[in-house]
């Protein structure tokens, strides 16, 4: 059984100019020990489908699934209260910028220490105990020390390791980060990605890496989700996807990285992700998508099977070509 | 090879921190010693992390800020510690486009305004109607179009507004052109529409770029040659395939090494750095890098070494360090 089942996720935000659809149908799947990445431009509806998992999402939202399991729970029928007993404690978050996701009135350790105090039966010197230990796991030097630190004391990529303390703090099932290494420098974000990829083996929790580094993806995860303009438009193996993507969209995302290219030129997706006013009819990667036609523009595609790693394309690509388009003339 | 438009010689800019509440003051180091030179069509790359004085430099170069120390020469004329001349005919030579399309434009002025206002300031001269021509030929040679003369910044998208940012530094008609982290906000999508605009005016203007970027694989698409800096001081230069491909300073190993590829069945053992940047306000003794290395010696720790090698302006690689990588062993990575 997986750990986590969402199906056909939806999340409407009502704004000002009627409503908006962020995401569109997503599935997620995470098993146990499992290591999913969620990969999209902006606008893509990645980081939306997880807040909603955690229920983090403002009024203005409307949540809908067919099914949003976890760990035996049904998350769509539980109370806030029920919820919240699992929610930080067996499934919990990081996020982009650590300095504004710590709260900076209060001290690291208070911080560590407030998910053990809300989730844990432990003792108060218990409590401190774990706090050191979870901050030598995640690298920090002088435990004892930090914990009495401000976060503005701390740098940027050691509040990371504060932050992806506290979200370890009671051991959770599935751990969700959400750009983590985004505001980073590229050696401190080896750094945190080898901490956190590391620390996901040691204790076998599943893992979920929201991200839009093709290359943090290529080198950390092993499972890929790629979404565009809120819909999930291809699942596969890391290494398959990168091989032969079966979406044109994850054909020429991949082939836009300039460290693929083979002309100086660099190809190019025209155009821009549509917006609220402008979802095109049919297929929502159409108007970019040079592989469309007729029946791209007018009808919406249905996902393919496994073996064309889920795509939601009319002709899912095989090498580079579309497949079953003679079929369809 | 053509004559530099830019050389600048052991350029330093340093900030007098203010003492305050049980602190000293001090001395913020932020560019130590940089030298190098511009070539027209030609790119140079500076790759740093944040704190390494990138973005000073690209203040220093563009005049926003005299240097503390050394000497830029622009198109013959100096420019010293004293400041540059209010010369605008010196100062038009040297245009800078931010990282953030969002802040660098002004909410209020359509994109006509935005292109026609350097030309209006600096160029008095030039009438209203071919002040509207210029403007209006810019926009078409960024890829934009006619229609959006009109329009207000936030009508666009961020690689639009970028093509904006682009035109309005190329109003005044400019021989170099600052990159400061260009491409960095943008989406991967836009991303290569953006660096082939760069690429193709460049090619038309025989513009010199300085590219500052921490991405490394835009700066090994685009760049001809790069400067490696550590704590404002540049540790490697050389042309871009001799520092990607054979690189000899340990820090520029490192991050190219740090540098995740987009290549899943290449799982590099990485060479992992300890520790963060220091405070520029409290370099380290001897190699600014020691206390993060991997080759450290007993020398590091208190001579600075200089750089050695190859003089960086006629092409040549030079790098820094006491214990290079041995040559065999950067080949082999």
């Amino acid at each position: 059984m997986s750990l986590l089942e969402i199906r056909n996720l939806s999340v409407d935000f009502a704004t000002s100019s009627g409503q908006f659809r962020a995401v569109d149908g997503v599935d997620v799947t995470v098993d146990e020990g499992d290591l999913l990445a969620i990969v999209g431009e902006s606008g893509s509806g990645k980081s939306v489908s997880m807040l909603a998992l955690m229920g983090l999402l403002p009024w203005t939202a409307t949540v809908t699934a067919d099914k949003m399991e976890f760990d035996g729970h049904d998350l769509r029928r539980l109370s806030g209260r029920a919820r919240r007993r699992i929610i930080g404690r067996d499934i919990s978050m990081i996020f982009q910028e650590p300095m504004s996701s710590l709260n900076p009135a209060f001290t690291v350790g208070w911080q560590i220490k407030e998910s053990l105090r809300k989730h844990t039966s432990l003792s108060r010197s218990q409590r401190q105990d774990r706090a050191v230990e979870l901050m030598r796991q995640v690298g920090i030097p002088a435990p004892e020390k930090r914990l009495s630190a401000y976060p503005h004391q701390l740098s940027g990529g050691m509040s990371q390791r504060a932050m992806i303390a506290i979200a370890l703090a009671c051991r959770p099932k599935l751990l969700i980060a959400d750009e983590p290494t985004t505001a980073l420098d590229v050696t401190i974000q080896a750094q945190i990605l080898e901490l956190l990829t590391g620390l996901q083996e040691d204790t076998g929790m599943a893992m979920v890496l929201i991200t839009h580094d093709m290359g943090v993806v290529a080198e950390t995860v092993e499972r890929v989700q790629v979404q565009y303009a809120g819909q999930r438009v291809e699942l596969q193996e890391v290494q398959g996807l990168f091989d032969d993507p079966h979406h044109p969209y994850t054909a020429a995302l991949l082939a836009a990285l300039p460290e693929r290219a083979t002309e100086r030129k660099l190809p190019t997706i025209p155009g821009v992700v549509p917006g609220q006013f402008d979802r095109p009819a049919g297929c929502l990667f159409s108007p970019r998508c040079q592989f469309a036609d007729a029946r791209c523009k007018a009808e919406r595609p249905v996902p393919a099977g496994p073996a064309m790693g889920h795509a939601l394309c009319h002709y899912p690509l095989s090498h580079g070509h579309p497949t079953g388009k003679e079929t369809a003339a | 090879m053509s004559a530099p438009v830019l050389t600048a010689s052991n350029l330093k800019r340093h900030y007098e921190v203010k003492g305050g509440f049980m602190q000293p003051a001090a001395t913020l180091r932020a560019l130590d010693g940089a030298s190098f030179t511009l070539t027209p069509g030609k790119t140079l790359a500076v790759v740093g992390e944040s704190g390494s004085g990138k973005s000073t430099l690209a203040r220093v170069v563009t005049m926003i800020e005299p240097p503390t120390e050394g000497e830029l020469v622009i198109g013959g004329k100096k420019i010293g510690p004293e400041g540059a001349s209010r010369d605008r005919d010196l100062r038009a030579m040297v245009q800078i486009v931010f990282q953030d399309p969002y802040g660098s434009l002004n909410p209020r002025q359509t994109i006509g305004q935005t292109l026609m206002e350097p030309l209006l300031l600096n160029r008095p001269e030039i009438d209203r109607k071919e002040r509207d021509r210029r403007a209006r030929d810019m926009l078409s040679m960024v890829g934009l179009r006619p229609e959006h003369f009109d329009r207000y910044p936030h009508m666009f998208s961020g690689g639009q507004r970028q093509r904006v940012a682009v035109a309005r530094a190329l109003m005044l008609e400019p021989k170099i052109l600052v990159l400061d982290e260009p491409v960095s906000a943008l989406d991967l999508s836009i991303q290569s529409q953006v660096l082939n605009l760069l690429m193709d005016i460049q090619e038309r203007m025989d513009l010199a770029y300085l590219f500052i970027s921490h991405d490394l694989s835009v700066v090994r698409h685009i760049a001809d040659e790069v400067m490696v800096i550590y704590l404002g001081e540049p540790v490697e230069m050389g042309p871009k395939d001799v520092i990607f491909d054979a690189p000899r300073h340990p820090y520029t190993k490192a991050l190219m090494s740090a540098t995740p590829m987009a290549d899943p069945s290449d799982r590099k053992e990485r060479i992992k750095l300890e520790g963060e940047l220091p405070s520029p306000m409290a370099k380290p003794e001897g190699c600014p890098f020691n206390p993060r290395c991997w080759r450290r010696q007993e020398i590091c720790l208190s001579v600075e070494p200089e750089l050695q090698g190859g003089n960086p302006a006629g092409g040549g690689h030079c790098f820094a360090c006491h214990n290079p990588v041995p040559e065999d062993e950067t080949a082999a990575a």
